[in-house]
């Protein structure tokens, strides 16, 4: 019997898989659907990568690479090509291989599936269809796993961390992105990787954003709400990043609509108790970083549920998600005397006010709060003292 | 009549008609790959028909069959004693008998004519009653209580309905893929990215195409959104006018589809039969069409604020959608006509059916109106010296893909190779299926259709490199 399944191979099940084999935990197994470990910094093939969690500065190949070393030195069981295609009550996974449709059970299991940007139509993109409309992780996949150049004057849409990331890989590849546009009234990445577009001479457009995409077979404009028109050979939709929670959605886990993630305790512990899940599946999106350290640290709470030392779940405290917040991670807290860990709080437009916990009228926290969508805001739970009998907790930003 | 019989005699008696030219004309040539066309082809091959189908698109459904519901309609909503109705009937009937051989998925959702208002409960005894003029039997109404106990997830502001048991979901594209694929395998011919530009009769059909001569004894317009175009080409004037309307529709994720079995309808309205919520055979949950008339014939664009209209249309009625992913987003264009019905010609003296106007109950007519083509042909089979022979005894049966979600798939036999495509469970087996045989897919929307590669929530962020690889020069 394999004690901990992980599904996905990326920063955050390999970090577990790595924690869980250094603890002592003998049966490691990831399963990962692609043909290697690594994840989504497979293709991204720029610096950095991997600072923290291997003392150099590396690519996102390079760094996949690393990881995938790590999980075979440190013992861990590797099934890549495997797919996970359903979850059951209690630990039970139905995979499927090039050969194989079975069955099997594990004591717990780790999602760990990360995330995807949200592509065309769930953005109610309108316009006609035409080929090459494409996410920054297509591109890049296409770019680096397959040397296939897909258009060559794109627009861009979004300003986040990946799609600077997006223009540093158009840049190395020939593609002259005509114009970057971002919906809002100021670029979401932080200062200074703003200046990127700028010395890469892509005009960058605020409060521009697309309303329709004109094309035939390929693209050829775009019109913008303010009825200008850009001319260009392909869209490239960056971030907007979404879980890849499906497995979880289409299973019995309960889901937080706020994160799009499932549901976890500070523990990352799903409504199912063997169910754990860590890294980008939980929200939409952090560093490869920050999925390393959350999947080491959610696997030294594996390590304490398998040797019964969990508190264990039930009679939780509800996180609930107040005004002026976007989502609150983790949904829900054991009640226990110390909390320890951190909640991840993201918001979905610029704002400024009094970021608040309180249960009931009793404030439990209270701060002042400037933040921008897409940036980390993080409450340190040991901040926090749950009082007696209290069912539900709500953390809002108050004007 | 006489003159017509004349001018075919004579063109049979001039030296020109060698042997080699007899052999290489067509019995019928088919004008048109849709779902209509491709129905036609089969059915006049099985009855012995040498054919040939002409699409002037890369591939096949790449016109009006290329968007619709996906639905196999009873026609208990049809017009009385039209020959939309009888298409109807006899093409579902048809279906259900070929299905199993032909490896077509069925699922038997029933359909439930939901109103909303109070004028809409008016209209539900007028529509049983027409239902069963109709030959649909089993058609009756349901209370609201009823409806929800069946389908617990609508919205209890639903005031009633018309529950008609036998309406169905099944593959748009595999369906009509299977006719021609059949047709193929059984000795007709297919050219793609052939347009036809002109041709006149006499005697036989001289047709003039982007890819050379064609003669033929026999023309059937299937040309869907060209059609009274092809017609114009051919007789000098057309019967018929096509209004392009454009249908919008939003796919939701497959988490949907767990909210909702049956297909619910709206009580239909003077313009359209209106906003249909239903689930696919596919395993998700789609709402549309939209009804918008317009110029142009090739662009089907969406626009957000129909798709957000959509949506928010699809939650009231179905609140569990609250928040669900949206995973696609189409428009297709029904070649309506200036009339409501079916605009079927045949002109004996030429040779020549058109089964024009063949709006949005095509893909369950298809069948009946291959069958109708052939009986017009058929009583006029004495015009032509050289009669088809006997029907073929034992046809070949080829298998449609089967990407039906409760049925087994392609991944979970053995050696398919590798998942491709995540979100729809996509083999590298099927999608080099797709790529082989009489009928490969020529671009990027025909392997979809033939395999769903892509047509999952991410929409090629995970599989738009590998697929991109795998197609390399293979499409036209």
């Amino acid at each position: 019997m394999i004690d901990v399944a992980i599904i996905g191979g990326g920063p955050a099940g390999v970090a577990a898989a790595l924690a869980l084999r250094a603890r002592g935990i003998a049966r490691v197994a990831i399963f990962e659907r692609e043909a290697s470990l690594g994840g989504v910094p497979r293709h991204c093939g720029h610096p950095p990568f991997g600072m923290r969690e291997f003392g150099a500065v590396l690519t996102g190949p390079a760094y996949a690479r690393r990881l995938a070393a790590a999980a075979r030195a440190a013992g861990v069981e590797i099934y890549c090509g495997h797919s996970v295609v359903g979850l059951l009550p209690g630990g039970g996974l139905d995979v499927v291989t090039q050969q194989n449709h079975f069955a099997l059970r594990a004591l717990r299991v780790l999602l760990a599936t990360g995330a995807r940007e949200a592509p065309r139509a769930a953005r109610l993109l309108g316009g006609d269809r035409p080929q090459g409309v494409l996410n920054t992780g297509a591109l890049q996949a296409a770019l680096y796993l397959q040397n296939m150049v897909p258009f060559r004057r794109p627009v861009v849409v979004g300003s986040e961390l990946v799609s600077l990331s997006a223009l540093a890989t158009c840049r190395r590849h020939g593609i002259s992105p005509v114009a970057m546009l971002e919906p809002g009234r100021r670029p979401v990445a932080r200062w200074p990787l703003t200046l990127l577009p700028r010395l890469l001479r892509v005009p960058l457009h605020l409060r521009a954003d697309i309303a329709e995409i004109r094309g035939g077979a390929t693209v050829e404009s775009v019109l913008l709400h303010d009825g200008r028109a850009i001319q260009c050979d392909g869209v490239l939709l960056t971030g907007r990043f979404v879980p890849e929670a499906s497995l979880a959605r289409m299973g019995h886990l309960a889901m937080d609509a706020g994160t799009g993630g499932p549901a976890v305790d500070q523990y990352g512990r799903c409504s199912d108790g063997a169910y754990f899940a860590a890294g980008n599946m939980l929200r939409g999106i952090e560093t490869a970083g920050w999925s390393f350290r959350e999947g080491a640290a959610i696997a030294q709470y594996i390590t304490d549920d398998l040797c019964g030392g969990l508190p264990h779940g039930g009679e939780a405290v509800a996180v609930l998600c107040g005004a002026g917040l976007k989502y609150a991670l983790p949904q829900r807290l054991a009640r226990v005397t110390r909390l320890r860990g951190v909640l991840q709080l993201r918001v979905s437009a610029a704002v400024r006010g009094q970021l608040c916990v309180r249960a009931g009228e009793a404030v439990l926290y209270r701060r002042h709060l400037t933040a921008l969508p897409e940036r980390r805001i993080l409450i340190e739970l040991e901040n926090i003292r749950l009082p007696p009998g209290v069912a539900q907790i709500t953390v809002e930003i108050l004007a | 009549m006489g003159a017509a019989q004349g001018s075919c005699e004579a063109a049979w008696l001039t030296p020109s008609f060698s042997r080699w030219t007899l052999r290489g004309m067509f019995d019928v040539v088919v004008v048109g790959g849709g779902v209509v066309g491709c129905a036609v082809a089969r059915r006049f091959t099985l009855q012995g028909a040498r054919v040939l189908l002409l699409e002037k698109a890369a591939d096949i459904l790449s016109g009006a069959s290329k968007g619709n519901s996906a639905i196999l309609h009873t026609g208990f909503d049809a017009p009385a004693d039209s020959l939309e109705l009888a298409c109807i009937q006899a093409g579902h009937a048809e279906y259900l008998a070929i299905r199993e051989q032909l490896g077509l998925p069925l699922r038997a959702s029933g359909a439930i004519v939901a109103a909303w208002s109070a004028e809409q409960a008016q209209a539900l005894p007028r529509i049983v009653a027409a239902a069963h003029a109709n030959g649909v039997a089993d058609a009756r109404e349901i209370t609201s209580a009823e409806i929800l106990h069946r389908e617990p997830g609508l919205s209890p502001a639903v005031l009633g309905g018309v529950l008609v048991p036998g309406e169905a979901l099944i593959d748009p594209w595999s369906a009509p893929l299977a006719y021609l694929l059949q047709a193929l395998e059984n000795g007709a011919e297919v050219r793609r990215q052939t347009e036809l530009y002109s041709g006149t009769f006499s005697g036989i059909w001289n047709l003039q195409t982007s890819t050379g001569a064609v003669q033929a004894k026999t023309l059937i317009n299937c040309a869907g959104l060209y059609g009274d175009v092809v017609e114009e080409r051919l007789l000098g004037a057309t019967h018929f006018t096509i209004r392009p309307r454009k249908g919008q529709f939003v796919v939701f994720d497959k988490a949907a589809a767990k909210h909702l079995g049956t297909i619910l309808l709206p009580v239909p309205e003077a313009h359209t039969k209106g906003i249909v919520l239903t689930p696919t055979i596919f395993g998700n949950l789609l709402v549309g069409p939209t009804a918008e008339d317009q110029e142009d014939r090739a662009r089907a664009a969406t626009d957000e604020g129909s798709l957000r209209m959509l949506v928010a249309r699809a939650e009231a009625m179905l609140p569990a959608l609250r928040g669900m992913p949206v995973t696609a987003a189409y428009a297709g264009i029904r070649p309506a006509t200036e009339e409501k019905h079916y605009r079927v010609r045949h002109e004996p003296a030429q040779n020549y059916i058109a089964l024009g106007g063949i709006r949005s109950t095509g893909l369950t007519a298809a069948l009946g109106l291959a069958a109708h083509a052939w009986a017009l042909h058929n009583g006029t089979q004495s015009l032509i010296r050289a009669p088809i022979p006997a029907p073929i005894a034992f046809p070949i049966w080829p298998q449609a893909p089967r990407l039906a979600e409760h049925d087994t798939r392609d991944w979970q036999a053995p050696d398919h190779g590798e998942i491709i495509c995540h979100c729809e469970m996509v083999t590298r087996r099927e999608i080099e299926a797709a790529l082989a045989g009489p009928l490969p897919a020529r671009d990027a929307g025909g392997l979809k259709r033939r395999t769903r590669a892509g047509m999952g929530r991410c929409q090629g962020f995970y599989c738009h490199a590998s697929l991109a690889a795998l197609t390399a020069g293979r499409f036209a």
